[in-house]
C-alpha cells in the first residue's frame, strides 16, 4: 500500500477565517446578543421610570445577582454533563434549617449557617453518589430530591413550631461574626461620598434625611461576582476545569485518558449544592426569616440563565460568563418589565422569546465552532 | 526478527469470567518493541475484553500480564498509562466539543504554578499540540479548533500523536481503521508505521485483514476466547488469515459465492 498521506502545507478545504469573525463566534455570544438588546429595550421604554438611576441599578442588579449565584453552579454542573433540579427546594431547605438552629434551637448563627453548608453540600454529594452509582439520569434522581427536601422544609418546622415561616433570625444574628457576610453590605463610605458630592440621590426628609438612598453593595452581589469569577477561572485556566469539560463532553473517553470523571461529577453536585446554600443564606439573611415555599422553580430560572448563556443541555460545552449574561437577562427582564409599568404577566412572554432566540443563537455558533452536524 | 529482544508485554494464560460467561479462556499473547503485532478475531471473540485487561479496565480471572519481564496487576487504567501502556479506542479516544489541545493534553494536563494555585499551562499545550501535529502531517488551523471538525482519520491521528508523546512504550489500537474510508485509512496505517520505527510495540486491534496484513508483523487470531495461534509476517496468506477468524467452515462456502473479496 502506497503512502497518500503527502498532505499540502495548506488544506484547500479549510477556510481562511478572519480575525473578526473569529472573535465574534465564541460561546457567550448570545448572552452579550441578548444582553445588548435587553438594554437597549428598557433604555427606550423604561429610560425615565428610574430604572437606570442608583436605586434603579441596585434594584434589578441584585435580583440578577440572586440568578448569577445559582446559574454559576448549575453551568459547571451542566458542562460536567449533568443537572441538579432540586436546586430551588435546597434554597429553601438551606434557609428552613439555618431559621431552625438559629431561632428554635437557639444556636449561635455562625454554627447555624456552617451546619447548614454542611448538611446541603452532603446531600449534593448525596445527589451525586446516587447518580454515579446507579447510571441513574441526574434529571430523575435530583427530580426526587425536589420533593424530599422540599418535603421535609414543610414537614419540619411544622414539627416543631407548628407554622412554616420562621422569622426572628435578625435579631439572633444580631452582633454575630458570619451573619453580615452573607446579609451585610460593603462599600457604604463610597455611596455617602457620592451623595455628599450629589452624584446620587439622598434623602430628602425623614430621619435619614442627607443619607444617600442606596447605603452600600449588598454582599450578595459581591459572592455573585467572585463566584462567577471564580467559575470562569476554575473552567478555563485551570486542569480540573479541563477534566469539566472532558467529563460532560464523553464521560466514558475521558476515563480511558484518566480523568476521574465520577470524583468531577461528585465535586460539581457539591458546588451546586454550595450555591443554593449561599443564594438561601444571603436571603434568609436579609429578609430575617425563612419560609417553606423559598426558591420554588429557582432551578429551572437557573438552567435557563445557563442555556441563554451558551451551554450546551447535553454537558461538555459551556461558558461560565455566559451564563452570568443569562442571569444578568434574566434579572433585568424581571425588574425592568415592573419599571415599564407593563402588565408582569408579559415578563414571561418577553423572557421565552429571549430564551428561543438565544439558544437558535447559540446552537448555530456552536456548529461554527464544533463542527457538529 | 526480534528474537534477540525480551518482549516488553507478554500475557499468559489470561482468562476473563464475567459472571456465568467465559469472555477469555486462557489467552496468550506476546509483544517486542517496534514490532506491530495484529490481534484478529470477529465480533465476540474476545479482542475488546482482552485489550481491556491489557491496558488496566479488567483485571484478569486467571492468568499473569508481564510488563518489561516484571509481573504487574494494574489496579485501574491511570496506572497502565503510567506505566507506559496507552490505548487508542475506536470511537472513544476524543471529545468533539473540545479543541485539539484541550484534548491532547486530557488528563495530563501540564500544570503551571502560580503561588498555591495549578494552572492549566494554556501556552505550553498549544505550541506542543501544533508542534505534534505538524509531525503527523495534519495542519491545523489553530490549537483551538475543536476535534469535532476533523475527520475521523485525523482524530485517530491526534490520539496516536497524543499516546506517543505521553511516553507510551506498547500502544493498543481498538479497531482504529474500521469507521474509516480508503485514504484515511492509508494515513492512519502510515501513522502506525512511523510509531513501530520509533521503536514503540503496536497492539493492532481489527477485522480487516488486508488493513493487518498492510503494517503488521505478526498475527494473532481470537476465536470464542481463545488463541487460534500466532503467525509471523510471510507464514500465512490472508486465506488462511480469514477462514481462521471466522472459524473456517461458512467462510469457506461464503467466499466462493463473492468472489474472494471480503
Amino acid at each position: 500500500m502506497t503512502d497518500t498521506a503527502q498532505t499540502p502545507e495548506q488544506d484547500e478545504r479549510v477556510k481562511e477565517i478572519s480575525s473578526f469573525r473569529k472573535a465574534l463566534i465564541r460561546p457567550e455570544l448570545g448572552g452579550i446578543c441578548g444582553t445588548v438588546i435587553v438594554f437597549l429595550f428598557f433604555a427606550i421604554f423604561a429610560g425615565n421610570s428610574g430604572m437606570f438611576n442608583s436605586q434603579g441599578v441596585l434594584n434589578w442588579s441584585t435580583v440578577s445577582a440572586q440568578f448569577m449565584i445559582i446559574a454559576v453552579g448549575a453551568c459547571l454542573l451542566m458542562i460536567a454533563g449533568e443537572f441538579d433540579l432540586s436546586v430551588g427546594s435546597m434554597i429553601g431547605f438551606a434557609g428552613m434549617m439555618i431559621a431552625i438552629f438559629s431561632v428554635s434551637l437557639g444556636w449561635p448563627v455562625w454554627l447555624a449557617i456552617i451546619l447548614a453548608f454542611l448538611i446541603c453540600m452532603s446531600i449534593g454529594a448525596l445527589n451525586g453518589y446516587i447518580v454515579i452509582k446507579t447510571g441513574l439520569p441526574s434529571f430523575i434522581v435530583t427530580l426526587a430530591f425536589l420533593f424530599i427536601l422540599r418535603g421535609f422544609t414543610i414537614f419540619i418546622p411544622q414539627q416543631l413550631e407548628n407554622r412554616t415561616i420562621i422569622g426572628g433570625i435578625a435579631d439572633a444574628a444580631e452582633g454575630d461574626w458570619l451573619a453580615p457576610l452573607f446579609g451585610g453590605q460593603v462599600g457604604g463610605w463610597f455611596f455617602e461620598f457620592l451623595g455628599e458630592r450629589g452624584l446620587i440621590e439622598v434623602f430628602e426628609r425623614g430621619t435619614r434625611a442627607g443619607e444617600p438612598v442606596v447605603d452600600g453593595i449588598p454582599m450578595l452581589i459581591i459572592w455573585a461576582l467572585v463566584l462567577v469569577a471564580f467559575g470562569h477561572f476554575l473552567l478555563t485556566r485551570t486542569q480540573f476545569g479541563n477534566w469539566i469539560f472532558a467529563a460532560g463532553g464523553d464521560a466514558e473517553a475521558a476515563r480511558n485518558s484518566g480523568v476521574p470523571v465520577n470524583a468531577v461529577k461528585i465535586k460539581m453536585f457539591i458546588m451546586t449544592a454550595f450555591c443554593a446554600t449561599v443564594f438561601a443564606t444571603c436571603q434568609v439573611m436579609e429578609f430575617g426569616s425563612a419560609a417553606a415555599d423559598r426558591g420554588i422553580l429557582k432551578e429551572f430560572e437557573a438552567i435557563i440563565a445557563v442555556v441563554i448563556g451558551g451551554a450546551l443541555l447535553t454537558g461538555g460545552y459551556g461558558s461560565v460568563i455566559g451564563a452570568a449574561l443569562g442571569a444578568l437577562i434574566f434579572g433585568v427582564v424581571q425588574q425592568g418589565l415592573f419599571f415599564t409599568g407593563v402588565e408582569s404577566s408579559l415578563f414571561r412572554v418577553f423572557l421565552g422569546v429571549i430564551l428561543l432566540l438565544a439558544v437558535i443563537l447559540n446552537t448555530y455558533i456552536r456548529r461554527l465552532i464544533t463542527g457538529e452536524r | 526478527m526480534t528474537s534477540e529482544h525480551a518482549p516488553i508485554i507478554e500475557m499468559r494464560n489470561i482468562e476473563k469470567h464475567f459472571g456465568s460467561v467465559i469472555a477469555l479462556a486462557g489467552v496468550s499473547v506476546d509483544v517486542f518493541p517496534g514490532e506491530c503485532h495484529c490481534l484478529l478475531g470477529d465480533n465476540g471473540a474476545g479482542k475488546s475484553t482482552f485489550i481491556k485487561t491489557m491496558s488496566g479496565v479488567h483485571k484478569p480471572t486467571a492468568g499473569e500480564i508481564m510488563f518489561e519481564g516484571k509481573p504487574m496487576h494494574f489496579a485501574d487504567p491511570r496506572d497502565a498509562i503510567s506505566a507506559g501502556i496507552a490505548t487508542v479506542h475506536q470511537h472513544l479516544a476524543m471529545i468533539p466539543l473540545m479543541s485539539v489541545s484541550r484534548n491532547f493534553f486530557m488528563g495530563n494536563e501540564p500544570v503551571k504554578k502560580v503561588g498555591p494555585l495549578k494552572l492549566f499551562d494554556h501556552d505550553y499545550a498549544n505550541n506542543v499540540t501544533m508542534e505534534e501535529m505538524r509531525k503527523m502531517g495534519i495542519n491545523l488551523r489553530g490549537p483551538d479548533q475543536a476535534v469535532g471538525t476533523l475527520s475521523g482519520g485525523e482524530r485517530q491521528t491526534v490520539a496516536i500523536a497524543r499516546a506517543v508523546h505521553f511516553g507510551a512504550k506498547v500502544l493498543i489500537l481498538d479497531e482504529p481503521t474500521s469507521a474509516l474510508g480508503v485514504r484515511q485509512t492509508a494515513n492512519v496505517l502510515a501513522t502506525i508505521d512511523k510509531v513501530r520505527k520509533q521503536g514503540i510495540a503496536v497492539v493492532f486491534i481489527t477485522h480487516n485483514v488486508r488493513h493487518a496484513l498492510a503494517v503488521g508483523d505478526r498475527f494473532t487470531v481470537l476465536n470464542r476466547g481463545k488463541t487460534l495461534g500466532t503467525a509471523q509476517r510471510g507464514q500465512i496468506t490472508p486465506e488462511e488469515l480469514q477462514d481462521m477468524m471466522a472459524g473456517g467452515q461458512e467462510m469457506v462456502a461464503l467466499e466462493g459465492s463473492l468472489g474472494g473479496t471480503v
